[in-house]
């Protein structure tokens, strides 16, 4: 049976051509390219090729990206980087619902000696915009808001915030790990000093993220080692990576239009689809200002784990909010801060679609997905209750 | 993913006894929906106190579901004396094990099992016995003190795993490290965090967690929650809206409105409702 992923928020499916683009990376080509000698200027050559292909997707100048190892790495390096170059700022600003990667580390922080400033969102998971502006003060450091929530979608107006704490002159990063790819990233309107992606997101492998670095901000090193990356990350790059993810990044540009119309429009149709044919569904986050191929969607008294491995059996490959599929107790911290009700969260599913999914998958979901949830329901004490008091 | 053993899938997939025993002789109710599983068990017993009937309704993950059925297969054609000798552990056996982080399922079978027994022999719906240590998810000293003596756990993750404890806002880890101690007959010194804030600061995050905080998510069910004072470590409150007539309010109160002020303001808060 050919799986059908719609879990691409997660991970995506390596581009074949960017497999080919690496290819001769992994094998025939496997000069450093540091190295003085011709061989290794082979792989530096197409190196520099990719760092401007990556560059010209989000509109930024070759020099101003550095490759990492991934997008945990790049938020690392940001948030470290402006905390050691501001060393009497001891106030981070940070938001309720972002990725481990930030959150958890900010919640380090905190125990370091920071205060970190955790902005709340509304029941739609949208910034409380005042809240942000009203915390910024001359002690603040950094403050790293993402720019597209992976588990809603959600996108924030990074364009405004980004003018406003340029205006204060604090350091502004952005994790546009789940925008990146999917909507018009432009760090030549939106004024950002540093800002994370990953590769495999947008459909090169794992094990490559880069850290945009804007021309003038101060920087301190997380990977202190070689002069590669001019001195910003040391160690040897990945070659083969980066080659891929420059190939991803020129696919990305030519594939904004196809996630925007054709995926937009699949994504559209499971959701309307799901939500008339399931009732007690919810969509998880403002419908309006979410990423094209992005919807969670709350189906009330089941839960998560129980419609994943459900769904696995038809071999759809989704996500969910839950507590039970993450190995903690309690539902993701994204759906708790938009104050989802325990009724919706413990059943949460996210269906992350990409430009390899088909209308003829999106019509198998349809069509298997309402039997599911009924068959869970029926096992639920919970929907039973709902119904008595319903009638 | 979690590697369930071929048994617990084909139990999730094709769960036995799903269903309702209208008049049913014994009822056993545990978990809620804030704690994501839950599990009502119906007990149908014979002349002869044997259980000719077992059904059940679960809301839960793969695990749960599957440990219900189970559970319910065990129970047939028992006395209620082999009955109630049935320990988690038996259940999880039955399936052929169940991930360590899932331990808590087979748990939850043997409590709705403990109260359908008791429903049936019409003793009074015990009250709460002990202090409750983890206020996320209502688990008191004795429920840990029982599973780590009954499954010899070492751990607070051991104990996370096996009743939930622990597993939300991890105030409580101290507390459950001092069981754990207490049974293993270790001493540790006691290490009080200190935390210092004036009265009026103390208010005034009171009253910014309720605002930004808790009121946004009891509107969804058109509930509202207002503060009436704060008395040294009491905050009283008035409950409005739908709350004031929910007849779970109190369980909001407790484990949803003071987990969320000892977490955000201090670990010491009691929450209080006037009236």
């Amino acid at each position: 049976m050919d799986v059908i992923y719609m879990d691409n928020n997660a991970t995506t499916k390596v581009a074949p051509e960017v497999v080919e683009a690496m290819q001769p990376y992994l094998s025939e080509f496997y000069g450093n390219p540091s190295s003085v000698h011709s061989f290794g200027g082979i792989a530096g050559g197409k190196l520099k090729e990719a760092r401007i292909r990556v560059a010209e997707l989000i509109n930024a100048l070759p020099e101003e990206i550095v490759f990492t190892s991934c997008g945990t790495e790049s938020n690392s390096t940001a948030i470290r980087a402006a905390v050691e170059s501001y060393p009497t700022k001891k106030h981070i600003i940070t938001t309720r619902v972002e990725h481990p990667a930030v959150k958890n580390l900010c919640e380090h922080l905190s125990k370091k000696g920071y205060r970190v400033t955790f902005v709340p969102v509304d029941g739609q998971g949208r910034l409380d915009l005042d809240y942000l502006f009203d915390h910024l003060s001359d002690d603040t450091a950094i403050v790293s808001i993402m720019w597209a929530n992976n588990e809603t979608g959600v996108i924030f107006p990074i364009e405004e915030i980004a003018a406003k704490i340029n205006a204060r002159g604090i350091v502004f990063h952005t994790d546009a790990v789940q925008a990146v790819g999917k909507v018009p990233v432009d760090v030549s309107q939106a004024k950002v000093d540093m800002l994370s992606l990953s590769g495999h997101k947008v459909h090169a492998p794992k094990g490559i993220g880069v850290l945009y670095i804007r021309k003038g901000t101060k920087f301190a090193p997380f990977m202190i080692g070689g002069h590669q990356e001019h001195g910003r990350r040391g160690g040897t790059e990945n070659v083969a990576a980066i080659i891929g993810l420059g190939k991803a990044c020129e696919l990305a540009k030519n594939h904004l239009v196809d996630i925007n119309s054709r995926v937009k429009g699949l994504r559209d149709k499971l959701e309307n689809a799901l939500l008339e044919k399931v009732p007690n569904a919810m969509i998880n986050g403002d419908p309006d200002q979410r990423l094209p191929n992005t919807t969670s969607i709350g189906f009330e008294y089941v839960e998560g784990e129980s419609i994943l491995l459900m769904l696995d059996q038809f071999a759809i490959s989704a996500s969910s909010g839950s507590a039970c599929t993450s190995g903690s107790l309690e539902p993701s911290h994204v759906l708790r801060a938009m104050g989802i009700p325990f009724t919706a969260a413990h059943g949460s599913i996210r269906f992350s679609l990409s430009i390899y999914n088909t209308e003829e998958e999106v019509n198998t979901i349809i069509a298997e997905m309402p039997a599911i949830i009924a068959r869970l329901r029926e096992m639920s004490p919970f929907w039973k209750e709902y119904q008595k008091k319903a009638n | 993913m979690w590697d369930y053993t071929d048994k617990v899938k084909e139990h999730f997939l094709n769960p036995r006894n799903v269903g309702v025993i209208e008049n049913a002789d014994g009822v056993g109710e545990v978990g809620s929906i804030a704690c994501g599983d839950a599990l009502t068990l119906y007990l149908k017993l014979d002349a002869n106190d044997r259980i000719e009937d077992a059904k059940f309704q679960t809301f839960g993950c793969a695990s749960a579901i599957a440990s219900s059925s189970a559970l319910t297969e065990m129970l047939k054609g028992k006395t209620l004396a082999e009955a109630e000798k049935i320990t988690n552990d038996d259940i999880a056996q039955y399936l052929g094990g169940l991930p360590k982080e899932k331990m808590h399922c087979s748990v939850m079978g043997r409590e709705a099992l403990e109260k359908a027994i008791s429903c049936y022999r019409g003793e009074p719906e015990k009250q709460i016995e002990g202090e409750i240590v983890c206020e996320c998810f209502g688990v008191t000293d004795r429920d840990i003190e029982r599973v780590v003596e009954e499954n010899h756990l070492a751990s607070i993750e051991d104990v996370t795993d096996y009743i939930k404890a622990g597993g939300g806002c991890g105030k409580c880890h101290d507390s459950i490290q001092e069981i754990l101690d207490s049974i293993h007959g270790v001493r540790r010194p006691v290490v009080k965090p200190a935390v210092q804030m004036t009265n009026l600061q103390k208010i005034k995050l009171i009253e910014e967690t309720l605002e930004r905080e808790i009121n946004p998510s009891l509107k969804k069910d058109a509930g509202r929650i207002e503060l009436v004072d704060v008395d040294g470590e009491r905050v009283i409150v008035k409950l409005g809206g739908t709350c004031a007539t929910c007849k779970s309010s109190q369980i909001t109160l407790k484990h949803y409105v003071e987990a969320k002020l000892r977490e955000l303001v201090t670990p010491e808060l009691v929450v209080e409702e006037v009236n």
